[in-house]
């Protein structure tokens, strides 16, 4: 029957319904926590746990069914339509944060320290850019772009070029220069988190620049964090597809997985860029 | 390879499949995970009513009756998180499920495991929700909307509310990733777009609208939550942030979200009154045209939710011309629906009255959202009751119309039974009469003043209100009816063909009824 062969279906799977339980754990454990009820912690671990065994279940699932060639061009057409979306929605979870950032910058910080607000009931507050806000009577130093920022910068277009690079190697059966490229951009991803870290705990106790330094501290955090939590992410995804090439995964003209995460560290690398125009430079 | 087997009809319908409780834990099936995400839409539907009761109770009489203010609010906040977020969206995703899948000839939804997860982080979400109630504090009483800087200072139950927000997030993702991948790529060969059904098109653009809004809703309650938690400032003037910058970041969402609540709906009448007016549909490229100049349109008019924040007046200005401008495809649309019934030989059916209900209510609160539109108009009505009462037209009168509609419409397909007709019609009867006892009322009550979200009035509100409370209760009841009706049509009754409507058309009515496992065993050729 050629058009049955058209649709595949799998079979039914225990792997949703234990992510649901994990999210259960995980909000209740979150919730318990921040409001310093003991038992928090460990309900969400808990549920991480849960959630960590779900994604090597279920992830698992998809990498033996992909190999054993039950997944026709329909089903990779399909892989290629979601994760573009996935990452559209991921723009858009960043285009909150940026857009939250250009109001107070453009819009609220001048606001305060201008016309009748600023005059009555601001008047000592200079506005300006960086800035804490007119409440708060510590000081810090910003975080300037041409130090580390700017090497992570060099290291994340990098990273773009060796995945690229591994890429071809895959594309030409070359799993030497496959595997190598994948270990490089592996070695530069976690050396732009190191950096990273090294920089916040310089920002912390240097500059005394924290999460609740107002305006800027608080853009600067969740934007950067936010973003280094995709790095880490991206990290763990380039990791695991290291792995499945060692293992003999992926053919030159069948790897999605493999392409989904190289566009995935693409987009990482982009937002990397317009936060270093963004809140390092300008 | 036996975690897998492609698909072949033959083999795959009685065992292999856990049967029970397993079977709905477990299932890859999209009629099965529609059929999960309707009951407990339902289920919603009757946890909010539940709480709009408490609401109306109160407010039967003036003077403080059953509540402290403090629990009206919160039953206020929570009748419209739930209705919201676990009624409505939930059921049009429902429809999604079953209908899209037969509708463009697939066997299935594109990622069938994907599908079952998206369902299953529902009822952890509402637990979150429900929950909320019982820890110290009580649940969130900031208003659906959970504005700052209320929102900032409320106890742990927000905070649930948050992680609720978050996971329905990742669920409306999902799903909405699912049904653009399967309009897209799982087509009947011959089925170009511009031949797909009317609820296909409007669930394609309902869920491009979700993937683009719902990451937005996660930013705003994530800022919302290290504000509360880790001394940021976003909403916070002392730290050169701003209460008006969360309102800026939720209605960026919450204005697209209004369309991803109605636009379905727009698909679902769509399909009935063609049927029952024995005409093909009116202008099917301009609709198409329609929902997405509407969809598109949605992104630019946030700001007429925030006309009393103190915006320079060119803002004003613009987002009351962007929001009017709406009214424009909307208007072609009810020009077409009004169309397609001309001169059709018409009948009315259950779907079709509570289409025709639609029709005329829904319109009606397009007007008062027209009327809410004009800025100096909103500044005077702003919190009032009017409010109220115009997205309670749209959003009852609106989706839940037009999700009663699509029931009676598909459940002989869905069932193999016809279900009570003259239970149906008494179904339509009584919900409009109820929902305009209720509604209708609150208009006047909106332009005399009364503000809403307060549990006591002033005398001269009494009677009005006292009306608008036994329409809610009428309308409560009413549904009860409808569950009735549902489960008489489940368990038996006339035997329904594979067409039970003479006027349908469209694939789903050539399978037989009720419609098989897995829809289309080879993909139809469509011409």
């Amino acid at each position: 029957m050629q058009a049955a062969q058209h649709y595949y279906i799998p079979s039914p799977s225990h792997w949703p319904i234990v992510g649901s339980v994990a999210l259960l754990f995980m909000g209740f454990g979150a919730a318990l926590w921040i409001n310093h009820i003991e038992a928090g912690p460990w309900v969400l671990v808990t549920g991480l746990v849960i959630l960590a065994w779900m994604m090597f279940g279920w992830f698992g699932t998809v990498s033996r069914e992909s190999e054993t060639g039950t997944y026709n061009t329909q089903v990779d057409i399909s892989f290629r339509w979601s994760m573009s979306w996935f990452i559209f929605s991921e723009v858009m979870f960043f285009a909150a944060f940026f857009g939250a950032l250009f109001y107070m910058r453009e819009l609220a910080v001048p606001g305060l320290g201008s016309g009748p607000t600023g005059e009555y009931l601001w008047p000592m507050f200079k506005s300006g850019w960086p800035v804490s806000g007119p409440g708060i009577e510590q000081t810090f130093t910003p975080m300037g772009a041409w130090g580390i920022p700017a090497i992570n910068t060099l290291i994340l277009l990098t990273s773009g070029a060796t995945v690229t690079w591994a890429h071809w190697g895959l594309k030409k059966n070359n799993r030497g220069q496959l595997n190598f490229g994948l270990f490089l951009t592996i070695v530069l991803g976690i050396s732009f988190l190191c950096l990273q870290v090294y920089e916040y705990v310089h920002a912390i106790h240097e500059y005394n620049l924290t999460l609740q330094m107002g305006a800027y501290g608080a853009s600067f955090f969740m934007l950067t964090g936010f973003h280094g939590f995709h790095v880490t992410m991206g990290t763990l995804m380039l990791i695991v597809i290291l792995f499945r090439c060692l293992a003999g995964h992926f053919k030159p003209e069948h790897h999605f997985a493999f392409e989904a995460v190289s566009w995935y560290w693409h987009f990482v690398d982009v937002v990397w860029l317009l936060l270093f125009i963004l809140v390092y430079w300008l | 390879m036996e975690a897998v087997h492609g698909h072949d009809h033959a083999h795959d319908h009685g065992h292999d499949h856990p049967t029970g409780l397993m079977r709905w834990l477990t299932t890859t099936n999209h009629k099965d995970i529609g059929t999960m995400y309707l009951w407990f839409s339902f289920l919603m539907l009757l946890t909010g009513g539940t709480l709009a009761m408490g609401i109306r109770a109160e407010l039967f009489e003036p003077g403080m009756q059953f509540w402290r203010p403090e629990f009206f609010n919160q039953l206020t906040t929570m009748h419209g998180l739930i209705m919201v977020f676990g009624a409505i969206m939930p059921a049009f995703v429902g429809f999604a499920n079953w209908q899209i899948p037969m509708m463009i000839g697939a066997s299935d939804m594109a990622f069938a495991r994907m599908n079952n997860f998206s369902f299953w982080l529902l009822p952890p979400a509402a637990i979150l929700l429900v929950t909320s109630f019982f820890v110290p504090g009580g649940a969130t009483g900031a208003g659906w909307t959970l504005y700052a800087p209320l929102s900032v200072q409320q106890g742990m139950g927000m905070d649930l509310a948050i992680f609720a927000v978050h996971i329905m997030g990742a669920s409306s993702i999902m799903g909405s990733i699912n049904i653009i991948t399967t309009i897209l790529n799982m087509r009947a060969p011959g089925m170009t777009l511009m031949k797909m059904p009317m609820f296909v098109w409007t669930w394609l653009i309902t869920a491009y609208l979700l993937i683009a809004v719902m990451p937005v809703l996660a930013g705003a309650v994530t800022m919302l939550l290290t504000d509360r938690h880790f001394g940021t400032h976003f909403f916070n003037a002392a730290g050169g942030g701003d209460p008006v910058l969360y309102q800026h970041v939720f209605w960026f969402f919450g204005h697209p979200e209004v369309y991803i609540m109605i636009l379905p709906a727009f698909g679902i009448v769509s399909q009935i009154i063609p049927t029952f007016a024995r005409k093909p549909l009116f202008g099917y490229t301009s609709m198409v045209y329609a929902t997405a100049s509407i969809a598109i349109l949605s992104f630019i008019v946030w700001a007429h939710h925030m006309f009393v924040v103190g915006m320079p007046a060119a803002g004003q200005l613009f987002f009351m011309y962007a929001t009017m401008l709406i009214a424009v495809p909307t208007g072609v649309k009810v020009f077409n629906w009004v169309a397609t019934m001309w001169k059709g030989s018409m009948t009315f059916e259950t779907p079709m009255l509570f289409s025709v209900g639609f029709l005329f209510v829904f319109t009606m609160g397009g007007f008062t959202g027209l009327v809410c539109a004009i800025t100096p108009i909103d500044i005077q009505i702003q919190d009032t009751y009017y409010v109220v009462a115009h997205f309670h037209y749209v959003l009852v009168a609106g989706s839940l119309f037009a999700l009663f509609a699509g029931v009676y419409f598909w459940l002989p397909k869905w069932t193999g039974h016809m279900y009570d007709e003259k239970l149906g019609k008494l179904h339509f009867w009584l919900s409009i009469i109820f929902f305009n006892l209720t509604f209708f009322v609150m208009h006047f009550l909106g332009l005399a003043g009364m503000p809403r979200r307060i549990p006591d009035y002033a005398p001269q509100f009494a009677d009005f209100n006292m009306i608008a409370s036994l329409g809610a209760f009428g309308f409560g009841l009413t549904q009860l009816l409808f569950l009735y009706v549902v489960v008489k049509c489940i368990r038996g009754g006339e035997k329904a063909p594979a067409k039970p409507w003479d006027g349908a058309e469209g694939l789903e009515w050539t399978l037989p009824s009720p419609a098989p496992y897995h829809s289309f065993e080879t993909p139809p050729i469509v011409k």
